[in-house]
């Protein structure tokens, strides 16, 4: 058996502790020993985005990661996203646009919207959709997921 | 799936590296940004006894300019290059060619001297290092030595760096002043890899005569191609809607693309035809400032 490695992470602000086989990926870290199932295993070749989270404050997929090289990292997950019992800005407008049908990409689509945002503040609904090519839906044909992330841009942009 | 079991190193010097890549004797990968890498062993593709993460080593992310040309450490992730005010102005093609490298997602893990030595022909840097006229530093227990890019890419996937060499640099010459650029690409969805890609930058004199002219391709072959001899026919003729014309069908000739599931050699000769032309006429556009 391979040696078992010890894994500190911040995740959703929190401090965690475990351990892992240096081949396990970090989306299965969060699922299976965090128990963060909200992150989902699409494609695991980094095609499908459903696994995107936030390390360290930019957008990566967590199947194209090891847990073990996420020690010490910072890590957002979609359960980090409500704040006092409320939507996040982004979950809201997901809501109120129709974003979502089953709901399977939606967690990798919130992180890279929120990373996309962060670096395109007032983008244009082409900018939108390149930016959110990096995952895939394939329930809504996209649209309610572009006029969602277009109607949340102001309020995230606003005074912090 | 999952990767096989591995064993896993994480050193903290470039020389602990190389003696960890000789110990195992070619049976080791390096581990940069794992975007491409990362994929094999999820499918099994790749099975490597072990995993050689470079991600601790300190000082192998930088960007510095030095005597006209800039440099880059292995280790520079492709979302800081994208945001890196230094290079939009000093290689202004390199900025555009990165936004088009996978998706923000993969751009903030994956790194200038991973996307190289993977050398994956239809990839933009290997295309960039190609145009530029860049060179790269491999380092192994020898010692360091400079490859040029027709030194480096052998093939599909395939460079000359050594079992024990890591690649630890990358260096672009520093883009003219008021030269013009462009990166296109055909993909069938953005972000994905590119079909055909064409790096282009154009110098003009006074007018319309052009001093130099670069022109490589992507996805038109098992290596990224210069189109020396498209690249004369504007040096010799200029910059003209008719001589842009005539370098792209030369371009298209001087490539040799391989059929696949994605598109035909001849769909490739076609592409490398009009995208030449379309760069072309977008670096024209642009010469003389932004």
């Amino acid at each position: 058996m391979t040696d078992l490695v010890a894994i500190r992470l911040t995740v959703n602000g929190q401090t965690r502790d475990g351990r892992a086989e240096p081949r396990k990926l970090l989306v299965d870290f969060l699922r299976e020993d965090l128990e963060l199932t909200g992150t989902h295993v699409g494609c695991e070749h980094g095609v499908c985005g459903a696994c995107t989270v936030l390390v360290n404050g930019e957008a990566a997929r967590s199947c194209l990661m090891l847990a073990v090289q996420a020690n010490g990292a910072e890590i957002l997950t979609v359960e980090g996203l409500m704040k006092d019992g409320t939507l996040h800005p982004l979950q809201q407008a997901f809501h109120e646009h129709h974003a979502l049908q089953c709901g399977f990409c939606t967690p990798g689509m919130l992180l890279a919207a929120l990373d996309f945002l962060g670096t395109n503040p007032e983008p244009t609904e082409t900018e939108i959709r390149q930016g959110l090519s990096a995952v895939l839906c394939r329930c809504t044909g996209y649209q309610g997921i572009v006029t969602a992330v277009a109607a949340a841009a102001p309020t995230l942009r606003g005074p912090h | 799936m999952k990767p096989a079991r591995f064993d896993y190193h994480a050193p903290t010097t470039v020389e602990e590296a190389i003696a960890l890549l000789a110990r195992y004797g070619g049976e080791a990968k390096l581990l940069a940004g794992g975007q491409s890498l990362m994929p094999l062993m999820n499918f099994r593709l790749a099975r490597p006894a072990a995993l050689i993460d470079l991600n601790v080593i300190p000082g192998l992310a930088y960007i510095h300019e030095d005597d006209g040309q800039l440099q880059f450490g292995a280790m520079t992730r492709q979302r800081t290059i994208e945001f890196s005010s230094l290079v939009r102005r000093r290689l202004p093609l390199l900025a555009e060619a990165t936004a088009l490298v996978g998706h923000l997602p993969i751009r903030t893990r994956g790194t200038i001297g991973g996307s190289i030595a993977h050398a994956d022909p239809s990839a933009e840097y290997p295309a960039m290092l190609t145009a530029l006229d860049g060179s790269v530093v491999a380092r192994g227990p020898r010692g360091e030595r400079m490859l040029t890019p027709a030194e480096l890419f052998q093939s599909y996937l395939s460079t000359s760096l050594g079992p024990d060499e890591i690649l630890v640099e990358v260096r672009l010459p520093a883009m003219p002043a008021g030269a013009g650029f462009a990166f296109e690409e055909f993909s069938r969805r953005h972000g994905d890899f590119a079909i055909v890609g064409i790096a282009a930058m154009v110098v003009a004199a006074e007018g319309q005569r052009c001093t130099s002219a670069r022109l490589a391709t992507a996805g038109a072959g098992p290596v990224p191609t210069r189109l020396r001899a498209a690249e004369e026919i504007l040096e010799r003729e200029g910059l003209s809607e008719p001589v842009i014309e005539a370098a792209a069908r030369r371009a298209a000739e001087l490539v040799e693309p391989d059929s696949d599931i994605h598109a035909s050699a001849a769909y490739r000769k076609n592409l490398t035809r009009v995208l030449t032309a379309r760069a072309l006429r977008r670096a024209v556009a642009r010469m003389g400032g932004r």
